[in-house]
């Protein structure tokens, strides 16, 4: 096992598996915080219920996906791990304190009577400040960290950039649209017309942001730009744009016609569109530019323990945490103002 | 102060945070997978209130210590880029696989135990329960190797540039202090949680409400104390000899012991001078360390001053820590066996003087648990990898004002989540275990939400799975 894991495949093994963390975690977590980011914009307390109750059963084990992405950078690339953190020092405190509002929230709204909106409140700020972090972290790794002797070497507010910003708000808007398709599919009567008629504001964020963001940052980082236009590039990359456009036409189409898991779906394969492109700008880097996937590997005789553990264990979590989403399949009930599975 | 004092405090202060939440789950859990079981198997419904009570409580408590513990897992890398950089090969793989076989685990099946009564068999709650409590077990098990391993590496070699590799995966997650701090940490889990449960069992007998489930629950929990408070004793003080051999400073701090001794006393009460390396106002006892250290009359003891002062943890931190936990270690004991003799008499559920004693013993297993982590913790510094790395040499390159910052907050945040949950978790406590008819039993947690989840009789044995429901 341990001679394995020199062989020349091997980083390309981890890194997809700590890609698909991060895809998983983002598409997950992504609806149970879109549906936070929608929380007070629904009219009516018995919406608000509605909306928790359809995400309470699952929503722990949609973050453990950001512990699982943690504890992989940690193990198979440290310096992506050592590194980054300190990097996005405050965004990451920030969308720590943020994540814990949101999380006790959902244990406390449902205690208090009186303090109730204080907690739909703190539910709400919670995850849109736990999105809007983590678009500035994610615009700030597109732009680059600076680094000397292998560790950070900038300073506090390094982080900040425009192009962080625009991620942030686009973030913000592509789980609104994952949190609206869930609520179309999972709600019914006045909460899921709520769902839909916010999913259009939502997508015409998203969709705005994502043209932005892909600008912005062809024309300020160089290397983005020269990855993406360099021949042959360009005529394997062209689709990824023009199936983009694809399912954003067909997201706005789903939103009020029948099938109501479309536009869930759709929007979680749009979330993996630019993932895609994310990806495509970056490889193969661990630090952006600095640190790429061959050189950030732990030891091998790590990798051999850790591999056995990726290969066996998660497929085994994938099976149960899909069986937890079907144990609470169906609509979420809604009787007299009162939330849950029915 | 300086990043590396702020990321210290700042590190202290939200794992010594997080760590009550996870010593209340693993007892609480295994509490309910209990009375599930009970109630599976003999369908009395005083064991399902119970359930239902002591999972509300139980659900609560679990939020706080998953959002508590995420944050622990970034500040490893966000605060302490030195250590992370050079352990990484070493304690990456253990927090993975804490994750992927403990965490997930727990995730996975909360939402059945907690929200899912209503559709699934009794037998499957229960099997969803004993997952979650089996997670929390296994989640200790990685975690406290992962501190054992720092507080008594094997298994891995440093290279020139510090960074460890390992060599034997073996040696690294069974080091020498492993099986006792695991020991000596799940018995105090379980211990405090019987002295929680007897607390507010006490409550409502003094109250006279709730009485059969609260005499059942008192019960079982005075009998678990009975076992548990002298075991709790019996691996402390294995886990102390396990200190005297491998970490002969940190023990010799807990003691309060400057000079290499043979036979030496057992310091009751002092204050440890540093400064002139010495004790001040010392009561003492002959001998009596050097019994329960060695196991005999004339044992050897190493001191303090055997390693340079700057080599030296903070003495009177890890004394005084030692001795509130001792001390209270002492005091649950004396409790348990007063609650035998009662028992005996016949008198356990009417004992005015008893459920006040009771009552004042709920929060001191926490406290306990505090001290205890502080006497390992601070004892092994001025190392963060004992004899290894230095904690000086750990931190990572952020700015002061940055960690001020982010200190200031979480010490805000935490205060006001304590204020929450303590009037949250109170006010359902308080309120106790209700003798429901099926029809409107309550969701765990969630007492407004009540009609919804029950509707389909949660006595029913096993509603068919997605019955009644609109659209699938
Ligand atoms: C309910 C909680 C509780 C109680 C009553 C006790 N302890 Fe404890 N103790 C802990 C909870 C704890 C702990 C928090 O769980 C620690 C910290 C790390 C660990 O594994 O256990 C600990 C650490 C700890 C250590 C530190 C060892 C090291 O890190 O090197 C020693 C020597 C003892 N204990 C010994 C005792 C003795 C002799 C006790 C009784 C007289 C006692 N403990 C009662
Ligand atoms: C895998 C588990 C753990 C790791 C990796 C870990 C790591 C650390 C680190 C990096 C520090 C900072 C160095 C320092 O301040 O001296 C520290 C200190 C400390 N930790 Fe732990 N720790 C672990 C478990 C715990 C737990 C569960 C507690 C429980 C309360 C705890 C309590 C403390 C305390 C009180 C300090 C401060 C000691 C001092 O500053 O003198 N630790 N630990
Ligand atoms: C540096 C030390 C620690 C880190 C990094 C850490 C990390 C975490 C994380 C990320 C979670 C949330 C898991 C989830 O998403 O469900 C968690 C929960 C938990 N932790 Fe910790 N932890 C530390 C110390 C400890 C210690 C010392 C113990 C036990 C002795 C412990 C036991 C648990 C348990 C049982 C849970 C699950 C139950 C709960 O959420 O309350 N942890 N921890």
């Amino acid at each position: 096992m341990t001679e394995l894991m020199q062989a020349d495949h091997v980083p390309l093994l981890f890194a997809a598996a700590a890609l698909f963390c991060v895809t998983v975690y983002v598409l997950a977590d992504g609806l149970d915080l879109g549906v936070g980011i929608l929380f007070l914009a629904a009219p009516r307390d018995q919406d608000r219920d509605v909306m928790m109750a359809s995400i309470e059963p699952v929503w722990d084990g949609n973050e453990t996906w950001l512990v699982m992405g943690g504890t992989l950078l940690f193990a198979a690339f440290p310096a992506g791990y050592y590194v980054l953190l300190p990097a996005f020092y405050l965004p990451i405190m920030f969308m720590l304190f943020a994540l814990i509002f949101r999380g006790v929230a959902f244990g406390f709204r449902l205690q208090a009577t009186r303090f109730r909106p204080v907690w739909d409140a703190a539910f709400f700020a919670g995850s849109l400040l736990a999105t809007f972090c983590q678009g500035l972290i994610l615009g700030g790794l597109i732009e680059g960290v600076p680094v000397e002797n292998g560790m950070f070497a900038g300073s506090a507010f390094s982080f900040l950039s425009v192009l962080g910003v625009l991620c942030g708000i686009g973030l913000v808007g592509g789980y609104a649209l994952i949190g609206a398709g869930w609520l179309i599919w999972k709600a019914e009567g006045p909460t899921q017309v709520f769902g839909r008629e916010i999913a259009r504001a939502a997508l015409i964020l998203t969709a705005a942001m994502m043209l932005l963001v892909s600008l912005w940052s062809a024309w300020s980082v160089p290397e983005v730009a020269a990855r993406w236009f360099a021949l042959p590039n360009l005529f394997w990359l062209a689709p990824v744009p023009l199936i983009t456009v694809a399912v954003i036409a067909g997201i706005w189409w789903a939103i009020w016609n029948g099938r109501e898991a479309q536009t869930f779906v759709l929007s979680l394969v749009l979330f993996a569109l630019g993932l895609f492109g994310l990806v495509v700008s970056l490889w193969p880097y661990v630090v952006p530019r600095q640190v790429t996937v061959w050189d950030g590997l732990s030891d091998p005789r790590s990798l051999a323990f850790l591999g056995v553990g990726v290969m066996v264990i998660i497929p085994v979590v994938l099976a149960y945490q899909a069986h937890a989403y079907w144990i609470f399949r169906g609509k979420v009930q809604h009787e007299g103002g009162h939330g849950g599975y029915g | 102060m300086d990043a590396l004092a702020l990321s210290r405090l700042q590190f202290a202060f939200t794992v010594g945070f997080h760590i009550l939440w996870p010593t209340l789950t693993i007892g609480t859990a295994w509490f309910v997978t209990l009375l599930s079981f009970l109630w599976w198997r003999t369908g009395k419904t005083v064991y399902r209130d119970l359930m239902r009570f002591w999972m509300r409580l139980f659900a609560l408590v679990f939020g706080m210590g998953v959002v508590t513990g995420i944050v622990l897992s970034y500040q490893i890398g966000t605060n302490w880029a030195g250590f992370s950089r050079s352990v990484a090969n070493v304690l990456g793989p253990l927090l993975a696989y804490e994750t992927m076989t403990a965490f997930f685990l727990e995730a996975g099946f909360i939402g059945i135990m907690l929200f899912g009564e209503s559709r699934v068999s009794k037998g499957t709650h229960f099997f969803a329960c004993l997952m979650v409590a089996g997670g929390a077990l296994i989640s200790t098990t990685w975690i406290i190797a992962a501190n054992s391993w720092m507080q008594t590496p094997a298994g891995a070699v440093a290279d020139a540039g510090g960074i460890f590799h390992v060599v034997d995966w073996w040696q690294v997650i069974f080091t020498a202090s492993f099986p006792y701090r695991l020991a000596h940490m799940v018995c105090a889990s379980f211990l405090t949680c019987a002295f929680m449960i007897a607390g507010v069992s006490a409550f409502h007998l003094w109250r006279g409400q709730h009485v059969a489930a609260s005499r059942t629950a008192f019960s079982m929990a005075l009998w678990l104390a009975l076992v548990l408070a002298p075991l709790q004793i019996f691996i402390g003080d294995l886990h102390g000899r396990n200190t005297l051999v491998e970490q002969p400073t940190k023990l010799a701090a807990m003691e309060g012991l400057w000079d290499t001794t043979r036979g030496p006393a057992m310091t009751v009460i002092a204050w440890p001078d540093m400064a002139a390396q010495k004790n001040l106002y010392a009561l003492e006892i002959p001998h009596l360390a050097s019994l329960y250290l060695t196991h005999s009359w004339d044992g050897e003891v190493e001191g303090l001053k055997a390693v340079p002062p700057a080599d030296q943890p903070n003495v009177p931190i890890v004394f005084f820590a030692f001795r509130i936990m001792a001390g209270i270690g002492m005091l649950l004991l004396v409790t348990a066996l007063t609650g035998l003799v009662l028992r005996t008499r016949g008198r356990l559920y009417d004992t005015r003087w008893f459920q006040y004693l009771a009552m004042a013993t709920t929060p001191l297993g926490l406290v306990a648990v505090l001290a205890g982590w502080t006497v390992t913790e601070a004892g092994r510094q001025p190392w963060i990898i004992y004899g290894v790395l230095r904690t000086a040499d750990a931190v990572a390159p952020v700015t002061a004002g940055a960690v001020t910052t982010s200190l200031l907050i979480f010490f805000a945040v935490y205060n006001l989540l304590l204020l929450a949950f303590v009037w949250f978790a109170g006010r359902v406590a308080f309120k106790g275990p209700t003798e429901t008819s099926p029809e409107v039993a309550e969701r765990p947690g969630m007492e407004r939400a009540s009609v919804g989840l029950f509707t389909n009789s949660p006595t029913l044995p096993s509603p068919v799975p997605g019955a009644g429901q609109a659209k699938a």
